[in-house]
């Protein structure tokens, strides 16, 4: 934990350092607020375990690992867990599961049909239409792309990873579409969809599980471009 | 003999295990011990082993227990029934459940727990070997595994206990002191700005005996807060 100064029992972190929550950031309180950091008796605290990033006069933290809640936009790729006559309830990997109303479907159904239409197990692409302070939250199927999804296969990753593997210019999933020529469509609740030959799927799946094993590693982009040109994601 | 009668200090002032009057156990964290939690960490505290697991935010259940400002914290302390060379008949009881309470109490203070309405934290310490001083063992590694779960929080607690042997202040008592001893004063702290978040007392100390276990358990916290930044630099480097 690197660290400078120190004043009033709390020491202030510099950028890119690993943070605990409590630790002084600075007393510099005119930075923009991001996440994870607190002003509390006219200094910025660390609330989250992470690393800390200053961009553009904002001040926030990376955190080690965080729970998706949902926001207005994200494209997420949920699993139909129950339903009534007009709406269903949907997974998304969050605290609370969000609901997919009758109008909002893809397709016309009716009073009474969920069911028929889309059962109980059924993977969807949607995207997140609203979101209360309470976290309850509203999907939607009505856009370009968003669907039911019947073939391929669904992996996971932890929801704080999605920035990392999909953020810069040559992003780890970009690179994992070209090797394997597969079909990826990434979720912001850490859900990927990947579609394609077997041989392809296989090698996006091992370099998957080789990022949620080695998520804290600092050149994790360099290691599956190495893994990738070998021929494989083993 | 009889409780106080027990000789535990000598006239060099060395404790039956070697240690000075402000000295600490030796202790060992180590971050991420339960993969599927989504936070933990154990803490070796002399012979004290605990294990704290973290999971959620999740929606809590039964929905009379929601609170729609707040997330509510679900702290179950528990003692494996081979922690203590008696066998401990296991299950919630009397001890266990007010431990849980005090907790629960103490970590709410620093939880943001009004970042997550309707929700449920749930926090699962359990003494695999117990020595003494275990409810503050299980406050220090609940605090953290929430920080490893992405629980924010305005501060970590340390917690640690002081006490009286042979009419001596002495820092973190282990069992026969805790056994024998004439007081015992288990302390939560919030060690970037000194407060207190949990404080319990047993038996009977002077102020100023008081006021000397109060600045051992400030000490000793501020020690052990160094301990486990460098338990979680370990798991998660440095800098990035």
């Amino acid at each position: 934990m690197s660290s400078s100064g120190a004043s009033d029992g709390r020491t202030s972190a510099a950028s890119g350092s690993l943070v605990i929550p409590g630790d002084k950031i600075s007393s510099d309180t005119s930075d923009q607020l991001g996440h994870g950091v607190i002003k509390l008796n006219g200094e910025l605290i660390a609330t989250k375990l992470g690393y800390l990033v200053e961009k553009s006069g904002e001040i926030s933290i990376i955190p080690v690992h965080t729970a998706y809640f949902p926001r207005p936009g994200d494209l997420v790729i949920g699993y139909i867990e129950g339903m009534r006559s007009n709406i269903w309830f949907i997974d998304l990997n969050a605290p609370f599961n969000a609901i997919l109303p009758m109008s909002l479907a893809p397709m016309k159904v009716e009073y009474g049909g969920t069911r028929d239409a889309m059962d109980v197990g059924t993977t969807i692409l949607c995207r997140v239409q609203e979101v209360d302070e309470a976290h309850s939250s509203v999907v939607t199927m009505k856009g370009m792309g968003l669907r039911k999804v019947n073939s391929g296969f669904v992996d996971t990753i932890p929801p704080h990873l999605v920035s990392t593997i999909s953020s810069g210019s040559n992003t780890i999933i970009n690179q994992l579409k070209d090797a394997s020529n597969c079909r990826i469509i990434l979720g912001a609740n850490g859900r990927i969809w990947v579609d394609g030959e077997p041989d392809g799927i296989r090698m996006v799946r091992d370099a998957l599980a080789f990022v949620r094993d080695n998520e804290h590693s600092t050149e994790l982009a360099d290691a599956i471009a190495g893994q990738l040109a070998n021929g494989n994601g083993e | 003999m009889g409780y106080g009668d027990v000789q535990m200090i000598d006239e060099n002032g060395n404790r039956i295990d070697g240690r000075k009057a402000g000295d600490i156990r030796p202790i060992e964290i180590e971050m991420g011990v339960v993969p599927v939690a989504d936070g933990s960490a154990s803490m070796r505290w002399g012979t004290n082993y605990v294990i704290a697991s973290v999971y959620g935010p999740m929606e809590a259940h039964p929905r009379k227990i929601q609170r729609q400002e707040r997330a509510v914290l679900d702290v179950r302390y528990n003692m494996a029934p081979f922690s203590t060379t008696d066998r401990f008949r296991p299950g919630f009881n009397r001890r266990s459940r007010e431990i849980s309470k005090v907790t629960a109490d103490a970590l709410e203070s620093v939880v943001l727990l009004e970042l997550y309405p309707r929700s449920k934290i749930r926090v699962e310490i359990e003494i695999i070997c117990a020595e003494a001083g275990t409810r503050c063992v299980g406050l220090t590694a609940a605090s953290l595994a929430l920080a490893d779960a992405g629980i924010p929080m305005t501060d970590m607690v340390v917690s640690v206990a002081s006490g009286k042997i042979n009419g001596v202040v002495v820092c973190d008592l282990n069992k026969e002191e805790d056994n024998y001893g004439a007081a015992d004063l288990p302390m939560g702290v919030l060690p970037n700005t000194g407060e207190l978040v949990f404080l319990q007392m047993d038996g009977d100390l002077s102020p100023s005996e008081f006021q000397e276990a109060w600045d051992y358990n400030m000490e000793a916290a501020l020690k052990i807060h160094e301990l486990m930044k460098e338990a979680i630099a370990n798991k998660y480097g440095g800098a990035q």
